[in-house]
């Protein structure tokens, strides 16, 4: 196989239509006699629906339809499905696509407005009579485990839906015998993410066939069919959801959402092709977030420093349902021991029902927590004793001669989580030496001569990448030898058209230009998971690979036929199989496509199948281990809190680099979503339940001008367990940010400083520390 | 985040303006549509009308005389910006703009729809506090002028009566070789500032202050003179000291508080930029020395 392509910085395929406007997003989507839908959403946090009259907006010009989920009898009815079961959640905590009676977050959707255009349908959401009964409302995670508190569904016995726990070790042991322990207290907020275009539905029922068509702007266009399919009591083939151009997932967008179901059955009740476009309002409303887990651990370690054992005990806002299963909480779980070799842990998560917008996924998941909490767990360690930070590191990580590393922890299926390659200690090492450590006391003192605080952060983590079970893909050569790959990872923004396109290529010695890729169109390709956990590459890229080598040997197994040749004399160099040694003897793949699409009565080769083309699934049945180091250096102005990160340097190892220019687009874009977290970002909410940050004037996302320049190192250990060698890499660049972001904050303010266990931390708590240090 | 229904007007002179503002009840005007634009998309203003007045001509520009600059209420942030003439006789105010939101926002947004929204962190209206402004108001019942502080009477809220329209401002030229300086903290590029500051000073023969205009905006409800330190200035040969005490007057401002930052940090930050916009307008004093 030629690699000519694979590892080549080839400049993204899809950005010049992307570009120059020819992307077709679900707002692209417009049919005829299409309703626009709005929907009426809860002001209060918690309240039962007391009455509900649409007449007045009824009578509004252009409304065609009010529905609220009583108007779908017929065509569905009750909760939404879970997307995850979880052995621990005996019932799915999932709200109706149209809430029934109860509310339990501001946003819920609780009716909606068909129109002929949105203004209309906008101006007549007023017109609607709403009378909610307000309830008791648990405003966040504490107040929900807190003895007499609120519930937040009204009836259920506990807000805590489920204890996770997650041990190794003998940890009681571990702790009795160590020389040393510490115990913190930390509480990590994180936001949304934002993406660029916010959620969007079209629903179409075709009259004659009785399909139901669906366009989502999602990650999980199976999951929206197969799901929606359940609800609905069809066929998964009489539904058909497309993902078109999406811009922008980072998580949130792989939950199955109520909008999607409610605009499938709003289309189904009128008749009509239906859109709904979600606004950047509703996004701050309605689209799942991270938000709060407060957790309370203790370490161990022994008289040099090095890590041996840590246990507590985290409590998660899940939100008002739990869409997602325990996902979120149970990837902060498995993240434990990250990248340190620890004799023993024993964790525990409380996951808690609160009156806020559901939480699920965002970049990293909970992994960004887990990480934030074993690297500061580490510098407490390092203040403690007084040692340098990277010397409790190197003493504590997993170092590479022990890989396979057999962690202790367990997979979600119970199997135990075995780290496959890596070297930690270099990654740590190679920032280090890169942001050039050395040199530090030299900056620092030039900054304290301008009257600046300079500091010195850096953290490290593990990621677990490539998830399983499958992400398929078929690759088929046209008669005029193009080549196809279809695949059901749909695509937000990575690139897949391109990285896709460079592993095909080089299977099948074609040309990239002569390769496409499909969108996840569930009447292209049969099946499809999610474009979730950093597992495209690993899971669809190995599926590509595999499919276009079936090609690629039915190609020759032909070829070698055609030209009487034996198939161990034959290569595919510039779309031909041709004699290797003899070029001017070959045989265009697009003449074996043809033959192979038959003509009538004319037989083809025996013993081969028409069409050439091939399907692969690749079993992902076990994880790739993605692993890094960050470094960075941050300015404050006393004066003001300021905090501004003036360099940042990132190590990362994601295995075999199928195209680097787009892994350095994903880890620059990690980090960013990470410096956010830790300086920016923070989702308010008031005692009651109101979100008071729900616009981009009081919800700071990090712009241009605050970053860095971020300078990025690869290491590449290729993963032996796919035939690619690839680790995913689209949430390393997040998971160690804020822990490496808040770690040179620390450094900057001093040992006199307060121990920072939180984040975002904001000016003025920053100002607020520097006046208690220099009492 | 659609606007609620309202009749649309573009006038094309200043008459029909006049008669329009003379008709219409509820009605609203648009300028650069920089914060009306989004209001109205997020409904919490819904007027009956919307007059569009960015096809009159003549509003904008940019006219010196010898003693003033007399800016069209529609001049663009973005040509104040590029104006040579306005950078040469009042540096200040470029030196401001870079902190007016964004590229693309000053390209549409106007002085006069910055001074007539009145935003209390932004910084052109801070600016005419601090060039000691007149207001050029005219409607159905003729023209006005309302001077200086008259104008900003608080949160949101300047002197224009509800027919009226914003024609002109007019801005006391300092002489040339004046020291100036100004300073915000905003969490972002761009953002409104949680404070700012912008200082004026001339001085004499000797060194000596001989004039001196300091306001502070972001703090208060509106943007706001710090008149007892300008008096307390006048005659002084500048020292730390007197930085430190023109810096308390400021922290000791009536700051607001809100879901960002508490009124303790916002004093803190008044006296902050105050202290570092007057240190840099002194810095001709300084080079003199």
């Amino acid at each position: 196989m030629s690699t000519r392509y694979f590892g080549a910085a080839v400049p993204r395929l899809e950005d010049p239509r992307l570009l120059t406007g020819r992307g077709t997003y679900v707002d692209d989507v417009v049919l005829p006699g299409m309703l626009h839908a709005v929907f009426l959403r809860s002001s209060v946090a918690h309240g039962r629906v007391r009455n509900l009259d649409p007449s007045a907006a009824l009578s509004m010009p252009g409304v065609r339809a009010v529905y609220a989920m009583a108007d779908f009898a017929g065509f569905g009815s009750g909760p939404m499905p879970a997307m995850a079961p979880h052995p621990l959640l005996k019932s799915p905590v999932t709200c109706s696509p149209l809430a029934v009676d109860e509310v339990r977050y501001v946003g819920e959707a609780i009716a909606m407005v068909l129109a002929d255009s949105r203004a209309e349908a906008e101006d007549a959401l007023a017109a609607i009579e709403l009378d909610i009964e307000h309830l008791p409302v648990v405003a966040n995670a504490r107040q929900g485990v807190a003895d007499g508190a609120p519930r937040a569904h009204s009836g259920r016995e506990s807000n805590v839906i489920a204890t996770l726990r997650g041990s190794h070790g003998n940890v009681d042991a571990v702790f009795a015998a160590a020389a040393h322990r510490f115990s913190e207290t930390f509480e990590i907020h994180r936001g949304g993410c934002h993406a660029m275009e916010c959620r969007g539905v079209v629903a179409a029922p075709e009259p004659r066939s009785g399909e139901l068509s669906l366009w989502t702007s999602s990650q999980s266009p199976y999951m929206v069919r197969r799901h929606l399919a359940t609800y609905l009591g069809r066929d998964e083939v009489d539904i058909r959801v497309t993902a078109p151009d999406v811009g922008g997932g980072f998580g949130p967008k792989a939950n199955v959402y109520p909008e999607e179901f409610a605009v499938a059955l709003a289309a189904l009740a009128c008749g009509r092709p239906v859109k709904w476009i979600e606004d950047r309002q509703e996004h701050f409303l309605a689209t799942t977030q991270q938000r709060d887990q407060f957790w309370s651990l203790e370490v161990a370690c022994d008289a040099t420093g090095r890590m041996l054992g840590v246990r507590g005990h985290c409590i998660h806002d899940n939100g008002a349902y739990a869409p997602y299963g325990l996902i979120l909480p149970a990837t902060a779980l498995a993240s434990f021991p990250g990248p340190y070799a620890l004799a023993a842990f024993d964790l525990s998560i409380d996951v808690v029902l609160t009156n806020l917008v559901p939480t699920s996924p965002v970049r990293g998941a909970g992994r960004p927590n887990a990480a934030f909490v074993l690297e500061r767990l580490a510098d407490t360690v390092a203040r403690r004793l007084n040692l340098p930070r990277e010397e409790v590191r190197r003493r504590s990580f997993v170092r590479a001669e022990q890989m396979p590393y057999v962690t202790g922890g367990k997979m979600r299926d119970g199997s135990p989580v075995a780290y496959d390659s890596g070297d930690y200690a270099k990654a740590l090492s190679l920032v280090l030496d890169k942001i050039d450590a050395s040199g530090f006391a030299r900056r620092r003192a030039d900054a304290a001569a301008r009257g600046r605080l300079l500091g010195l952060g850096f953290a490290s983590c593990v990621e677990d990448t490539g998830l399983g079970p499958f992400e398929g893909a078929s690759v088929r050569v046209t008669p005029a030898g193009k080549v196809v790959v279809a695949t059901g990872a749909a695509s937000q923004g990575q690139g897949h058209a391109t990285t896709l396109a460079q592993i095909a290529a080089d299977a099948l010695g074609v040309d990239l230009s002569q390769v496409t890729i499909k969108p996840a169109d569930s009447r292209i390709f049969p099946l499809g998971i999610s474009t979730i956990a950093s597992r495209v590459a690993v899971t669809a890229g190995s599926s590509v690979e595999i499919a276009a080598r079936k090609v690629r040997d039915k190609a020759i197994k032909v070829a070698a036929h055609m030209l009487e040749a034996g198939e161990h004399d034959l290569e595919i160099e510039n779309g031909q199989v041709r004699v290797v040694g003899v070029p001017d003897m070959n045989v265009p793949l697009s003449t074996i496509a043809r033959v192979l699409s038959g003509s009538a009565g004319v037989p083809i080769p025996a013993g081969v199948e028409p069409d050439l083309a091939a399907t692969g699934y690749f079993e992902a049945n076990q994880l790739a281990f993605a692993y890094g180091s960050q470094a960075c250096e941050v300015e404050i102005d006393p004066e003001t809190g300021d905090t501004r990160i003036t360099r940042y340097v990132v190590a990362h190892d994601c295995g075999r680099l199928i195209n680097p220019l787009i892994v350095d687009g994903q880890i620059r874009g990690g980090v960013v979503h990470g410096i956010g977290n830790a300086l920016f970002e923070h989702m308010r909410h008031d005692e009651a339940g109101q979100p008071l940050t729900a616009t981009y004037a009081d919800y700071l996302l990090p712009g241009a001008a605050e970053m860095p320049d971020i300078e990025i190192h690869h290491i590449e250990t290729p993963s032996p367990r796919n035939p690619i060698g690839a680790k995913g890499a689209g949430e390393g660049g997040t998971i160690p940010a804020a822990a490496c972001v808040i770690s040179a904050i620390q450094d900057a303010l001093g040992p006199e400083a307060p121990f920072v266990t939180m984040h975002p931390l904001s000016p003025e708590q920053i100002v607020e520390w520097i006046d208690k240090t220099r009492k | 985040m659609k606007a609620p229904p309202f009749a649309y007007h573009d006038p094309r002179s200043r008459d029909d303006l006049i008669g329009l503002l003379a008709e219409l009840e509820n009605a609203k005007l648009l300028a650069g549509g920089q914060s009306l634009v989004p209001m109205l998309n997020f409904r919490v203003v819904a007027p009956d009308h919307l007059i569009d007045i960015n096809r009159i001509p003549d509003l904008a520009g940019i006219r010196l005389s010898a003693d003033d600059v007399v800016l069209g209420a529609m001049t663009r942030q973005c040509d104040l910006h590029a104006s040579a003439d306005l950078a040469a006789t009042a540096p200040i105010i470029r030196q401001a703009l870079a902190h007016v939101g964004h590229f693309q926002t000053r390209s549409r947004g106007t002085i006069g729809g910055s001074c007539c929204h009145l935003d209390p962190a932004a910084e052109l209206p801070a600016l005419c506090a601090l060039l000691d402004a007149e207001f050029d108001v005219a409607g159905p019942n003729g023209a006005r002028i309302v001077k200086g502080g008259d104008w900003f009477k608080g949160y949101l809220e300047s002197a224009l009566e509800e027919r009226e329209y914003l024609q002109s401002i007019r801005l006391r030229r300092w002489p040339a070789g004046h020291g100036y300086g100004f300073s915000e903290y905003a969490r972002r590029r761009g953002d409104f500032a949680i404070a700012g500051a912008g200082a004026l000073l001339e001085f004499a023969e000797d060194a000596r202050i001989g004039r001196a205009a300091i306001v502070v905006f972001g703090v208060e409800p509106a943007p706001i003179r710090l008149v007892e330190a300008e008096r307390m200035l006048v005659g002084q040969t500048f020292s730390e000291a007197l930085l430190a005490e023109v810096a308390a007057q400021a922290s000791a401002l009536d700051a607001m508080a809100d879901v960002h930052v508490s009124a303790a940090y916002r004093r803190r930050l008044a006296g902050v930029v105050t202290r570092r916009a007057l240190a840099e307008a002194a810095r001709p004093a300084r080079e003199a020395v």
